[in-house]
């Protein structure tokens, strides 16, 4: 292999950004030196197991990647803003739509959800930590390296190319020569370990440690989420681990299992990759209605409205994802039967969805409704997200869909489900949530202005693609002659983009602001809430709750403040803390350079740093790490200087 | 001894070892569609109990409603990813 193959070279944006990422490996070096910060960054989070720094470090690293993926959009939408435009060559366009779409839903929104989670839900049902703290560190450290090999491709080696779902034959070896898919396929294949192991770390969590006297029925929304998305997570993400390895051995190894000859199957890809593909759209959707949940009866001043029928909707909703996934390529080829059973499957999906949408809106009535920034997001939410539940049904009649197929259309449609969905739903809960990690709140008014700007510019920059595609623009091309009329709508589109751009800016210059001129917060309670996240002080101290909280009612807190009653008793014990530890940090290091190797077939620097993992999990098996106990003397000494005197 | 010697995981070990040897018969002889399938089916079906009870503790646990819960939900899932790419890729693609 020469140097000239294995950097991508020939692209001025590309040795630009070769340049900024050396400059910018060098100043985080040389500052951490220089600030004597190397031992405060491996003792409080490199190694750290506890369930808030790594949720923390799971959103900073998702609000990175989501500027990595949003500066991709801003240059798709640059290259398609007027006809006939050379800003981007066909290939390096391809990548680019190829990385947007995977980093912005793997290594986005998967790892914003996965850092709320993380911060919240042991908060919620009155937990220490999660079931296990050590398991928790090595997902997030395999999400993280997964990230950066993905990251790594479009320097060193070439950017995936197929598509975000890379389908067969197009990401065989034989049309997509560079090592860009075997990127995708190993690191996508760290990564979703982690995110497996989240799954099963949640659900265990969730159902064996909440605090005494909360049964199911009594969790709060979020929760109950988060409980069903660990479920599909660890149903649907084993699918994907075998596309993957499918993927893999056919791409280095010479299998044939996507082959279009010698009994090899190119659609099968398409179709294991729809089955966990759908389900994975409600294992990011399912956490933001939780989140809508909290929200939405917070600032209404009103218990959620249809608990049990909200409960019941996500159990239908969980069970239906795993019956629809043909409906992403009901133009191969059918029969019509086929197609006319996940059609109706599909149609079905919207049946629970409008339950939920019901109950918000009964939430709301009669409600003393208080417009702060993250209820701003919950209600932009409702009327955006319908118009994408809408254009889903009409997606999901077959016969249309040969119309819609493949369109700006479609494209309009999941990016007006994922954006209100997801992306608002995370950015509210962000800021619901924000004063409960750092202890102030975020500026409303810069927060808010940030809503307007991001809200309107959402709207500016798809809605036209519902029309473009109406017309006739496909997904994914280039460019286009001026005489196809596809200019002013794309225009429009480039300067919604611009818009949403200033909004997330917006967003981030606001952490800046708060960190320095907001107003520290008090009382662990800001927005009056009524789970039990908020009867612990903010900052959380390590333990969570110096004792452990008797629940006997949903929204058990907001009556303790209604009746103003308490809901611990008895003494201070000593608390049973696991240790910080290393070996997850090694071994996403580890997982990290075998990626890198098998991507490049290095077998054997691949087979050592393989052999390095397993050297780590072997270490493990026989390690004795109890854990430490905090005395208490030291929690009283805590509780008073967190709370005051009168706790 | 008798405690750190873990008996049902060598016996599982072993018998997993085992039940992939037959399974590579079906590679290794010449047999028929049907009676290759059969070994497999079978070989699989033993494999899957020994490593739901000698590894996965299935047996040991209480709370029967969950365990149930999810035995059922993952044979849900199973059958259709199964049943429901043949029918797509295979039975449903021919049909008119």
């Amino acid at each position: 292999m020469k140097w000239d193959e294995f950097f991508v070279t020939g692209e001025p944006m590309i040795y630009a950004a070769m340049v900024s990422i050396v400059l910018v490996s060098v100043a985080i070096v040389g500052s951490l030196t220089y600030f004597k910060k190397w031992g405060y960054l491996w003792r409080n989070w490199l190694t750290t197991v506890d369930h808030k720094k790594i949720g923390v470090m799971y959103i900073i690293a998702a609000l990175l990647m989501l500027f990595r993926g949003g500066v991709d959009a801003l240059l798709m939408r640059a290259q398609t803003a007027v006809p006939e435009n050379g800003l981007l060559d066909g290939q390096h366009y391809n990548e680019i739509f190829t990385t947007h779409g995977i980093i912005m839903i793997l290594f986005m929104a998967m790892p914003f959800i996965i850092g709320l989670m993380n911060v919240v839900i042991p908060l919620q049902i009155g937990a220490r930590d999660v079931a296990f703290p050590r398991l928790n560190a090595v997902s997030f450290w395999l999400f993280f390296f997964g990230a950066m090999l993905l990251n790594l491709s479009f320097v060193i080696g070439g950017s995936p190319d197929a598509g975000w779902s890379a389908y067969f034959p197009l990401a065989s070896t034989e049309f997509s020569p560079t090592v860009g898919n075997n990127y995708y396929s190993l690191s996508l294949q760290i990564a979703g370990i982690g995110t497996l192991m989240t799954g099963i770390n949640f659900l265990v969590t969730i159902l064996k440690m909440r605090a005494p006297g909360m049964t199911l029925m009594k969790m709060p929304m979020f929760t109950w989420s988060i409980l069903i998305t660990s479920v599909i997570i660890i149903f649907a993400f084993p699918v994907l681990t075998v596309a993957l390895a499918l993927m893999m051995l056919d791409r280095q190894f010479g299998t044939q299992f996507f082959a279009m000859q010698n009994g090899g199957m190119d659609m099968l890809w398409a179709n294991l990759f729809w089955v966990w593909g759908h389900p994975e759209v409600y294992i990011v959707i399912l956490p933001a209605f939780g989140i809508y949940s909290e929200i939405i009866s917070t600032f209404a001043r009103k218990n959620l409205y249809g608990y049990k029928s909200m409960v019941v909707s996500m159990v239908a909703i969980s069970l239906l994802s795993f019956l629809v996934w043909v409906h992403h390529f009901y133009t191969m080829g059918h029969g019509v039967m086929v197609n006319s059973v996940f059609s109706i499957t599909t149609m079905a999906i919207a049946v629970p969805t409008g339950v939920k949408i019901f109950n918000w809106l009964f939430t709301l009535r009669k409600g003393k409704i208080s417009f702060t920034s993250p209820m701003l997001y919950a209600l932009a939410f409702i009327p955006i997200f319908t118009i994408g539940g809408v254009t889903g049904v009409m997606l999901a009649m077959a016969s249309a869909d040969y119309q819609y197929h493949n369109t700006m259309f479609l494209v309009a449609h999941f990016h007006y489900v994922l954006i209100p969905g997801t992306v608002f739903a995370v950015i509210a809960g962000y800021h619901y949530w924000f004063p409960k990690v750092f202890g102030f709140r975020l500026n409303e008014k810069l927060a808010k202005w940030a809503f307007w700007f991001i809200a309107i510019s959402f709207n500016v920059t798809f809605f036209p693609l519902f029309i473009l595609g109406l017309n006739g623009m496909t997904r994914r091309m280039y460019t286009y002659s001026a005489s196809t009329g596809y200019g002013p709508l794309n225009m429009l589109s480039m300067v919604g983009a611009v818009g949403l751009t200033i909004g997330f800016l917006l967003l981030v210059y606001n952490i800046y602001w708060s960190t320095r001129y907001a107003k520290r917060d008090t009382t662990g309670d800001p927005w009056d809430g009524r789970s039990l996240e908020w009867s612990t002080p903010s900052p959380v101290p390590e333990y969570n709750f110096a004792k452990t909280p008797v629940v006997t009612k949903l929204d058990a807190f907001w009556f303790s403040k209604k009746e103003n009653t308490s809901l611990t008793e008895g003494e201070y014990e000593p608390i049973h803390m696991p240790n910080n530890n290393g070996q997850p940090f090694i071994m996403g290091v580890a997982f990290f350079f075998f990626g890198f190797f098998m991507v490049f077939s290095w077998w054997i620097p691949a087979i050592i740093a393989g052999l390095v993992v397993l050297g780590a999990m072997a270490y493990r098996t026989f390690e004795k790490d109890h854990g430490h106990h905090i005395p208490v003397d030291e929690i009283e000494r805590t509780e008073k200087a967190l709370r005051g005197e009168q706790s | 001894m008798k405690q750190l010697f873990p008996v049902p995981h060598v016996i599982g070990f072993v018998s997993s070892l085992l039940l992939s040897l037959i399974a590579l018969v079906v590679v290794k002889f010449d047999l028929t569609f049907a009676s290759g399938m059969t070994i497999l089916g079978v070989t699989a079906l033993v494999q899957a109990g020994l490593q739901l009870f000698l590894f996965m503790h299935v047996g040991e646990n209480e709370d029967k409603r969950s365990l149930m819960t999810n035995i059922a939900y993952a044979l849900f899932v199973g059958l259709v990813t199964i049943f429901g790419t043949l029918f797509a890729m295979l039975w449903g693609y021919n049909m008119i």
